[in-house]
């Protein structure tokens, strides 16, 4: 499972394996929505939190496809599934690679675009939280929108489709979190429903992911 | 005779065709009924005026939006438990019917939130819910169209929509927990409570209601049936391919 892991890392950070693509994507969103709303701090200090979420959850989107197609193209994800590993652990290190080159770099680089977009000061702490709790969720529910897509031809707009209404919850208990954060509200709420949300995510859903690939497969 | 033998297409089609001829007029008789009744016999609210027998067509749609979706969580774990074809076509076959009760809702919500509340639309937590109902359902019937082989379509759809269910209810409470609601609770089962429906209009609510429900069945059947001859005439053309 370890070398699965190393191996799926190496294909996404060699070149045209598209790291840092999901990256580009969030900047230019922290880039264009002041652009199109104006630049006035007290404006973009009030939807600061939700445009990070928001910008986070589509750049992870971007990404999604990539983590079973080409495996499934070259046939690897047959050999996969055929392994002695189970194909439920094969999934869940799989999304857990794509968290480590999709997710990661946001939360990382979530506070620099809080400074572009006037974040209050104490939302900072907040916004790292509540990425870091939330993105592995993110990663879990997009691979198994990833898994139920994987062999159509033209799935990553159905894959959109599909897996954006699944990230309602996170997305409002994420943003939340930044909201009330940063008007130093109380956040244990939202943040342990959030952290719940991605906990019941990562022990579920890879259940449902590889039974939707055996499907697939078959 | 168990319910399971309805699970053999021919037998299936035979009792629609049996049931429908019933069910259809039974459907449109309520209906109707409730309607007129509702639109035309029923008082004028002192608040709301005439906009509150917007209620008739509004309550019983979004009753059955929901249900609807329930009702394809049944089929869809029928389908993925006893692998009966005919659960899982009408799990396909009710989608649409479910898409186009949650769109009815979210209309005549909107043109009686106009002048009661002065706007078409609000974030209230209910509102929102039946938007993200109308995405599940939207995603839902995308996939069920994407997918090339019947079967598999089937599975992961019934996957889809079990998966789905989980994360309707999570966004049904963390809509909850994002905005206070506008929207007013349900009144109907309230009888003998503080604040109740008023006795006028609780009949031909009920008259609605019911047909409501058997229009969806009437449609789901009908459905049911045209998807099981598609799927029939699809194995003859195979057929006919092969040999030619």
């Amino acid at each position: 499972m370890i070398a699965l892991l190393i191996r799926d890392l190496r294909l996404a950070l060699r070149a045209g394996g598209g790291f840092g693509l999901g990256l580009a994507f969030f900047l230019l969103v922290a880039v264009l929505v002041p652009l199109g709303v104006g630049p006035e701090g007290t404006t973009l200090a009030k939807i600061a939190p939700g445009v990070l979420w928001v910008g986070a959850l589509l750049a992870c989107l971007l990404s999604l496809d990539r983590i079973f197609a080409l495996d499934f193209e070259d046939g690897t994800l047959d050999l996969l599934a055929t392994a002695p590993i189970p194909l439920e652990g094969v999934v869940a290190i799989k999304a857990f690679a794509h968290w480590l080159v999709t997710g990661l770099p946001l939360v990382l680089a979530a506070p620099v675009l809080g400074v572009l977009l006037h974040l209050p000061q104490a939302g900072y702490g907040w916004l790292v939280l509540s990425l870091l709790l939330g993105t592995p969720g993110l990663s879990a529910i997009g691979a198994f929108g990833a898994a139920l897509t994987v062999g159509l031809k033209r799935g990553g707009l159905l894959l959109s489709l599909l897996v954006l209404p699944l990230y309602v919850p996170t997305l409002i208990f994420g943003a939340e979190v930044v909201k009330r954060g940063a008007a130093g509200m109380a956040v244990e709420v939202p943040l342990l429903l959030l952290a719940g949300i991605t906990l019941g995510a990562q022990a579920a859903l890879p259940f449902a992911s590889a039974l939707a690939l055996r499907i697939n497969l078959r | 005779m168990s319910i399971w033998e309805y699970a053999n297409p021919k037998k299936f089609i035979e009792t629609a065709g049996r049931i429908l001829p019933v069910l259809l007029p039974l459907a449109m008789g309520f209906l109707l009924i409730g309607l007129v009744w509702g639109f035309f016999f029923t008082p004028e609210d002192y608040k709301q005026g005439a906009t509150v027998k917007i209620m008739f067509l509004h309550v019983p749609a979004a009753m059955m939006a929901i249900n609807a979706w329930g009702m394809m969580l049944v089929a869809s774990l029928i389908w993925i438990i006893r692998r009966h074809h005919v659960s899982a076509l009408a799990a396909r076959a009710a989608a649409p019917v479910g898409l186009t009760f949650t769109l009815i809702a979210l209309v005549t919500g909107a043109l009686w939130g106009q002048p009661m509340w002065g706007t078409w639309w609000e974030w209230d937590p209910r509102l929102t819910s039946f938007l993200i109902l109308l995405l599940f359902y939207l995603g839902y019937i995308a996939l069920w169209q994407a997918v090339e082989n019947p079967d598999t379509a089937a599975d992961l759809t019934g996957l889809l929509c079990v998966v789905g269910s989980v994360f309707a209810l999570l966004s049904r409470y963390a809509v909850k927990f994002w905005n206070q609601g506008l929207h007013q609770d349900s009144t109907i089962l309230k009888v003998g409570e503080k604040d109740p429906l008023d006795p006028a209009y609780y009949w031909p609510l009920i008259f609605c209601l019911i047909g409501i429900v058997l229009l969806f069945l009437a449609l789901v059947l009908i459905g049911t049936v045209t998807e099981i001859r598609l799927r029939r005439l699809a194995v003859i053309e195979a057929r006919e391919r092969q040999e030619a």
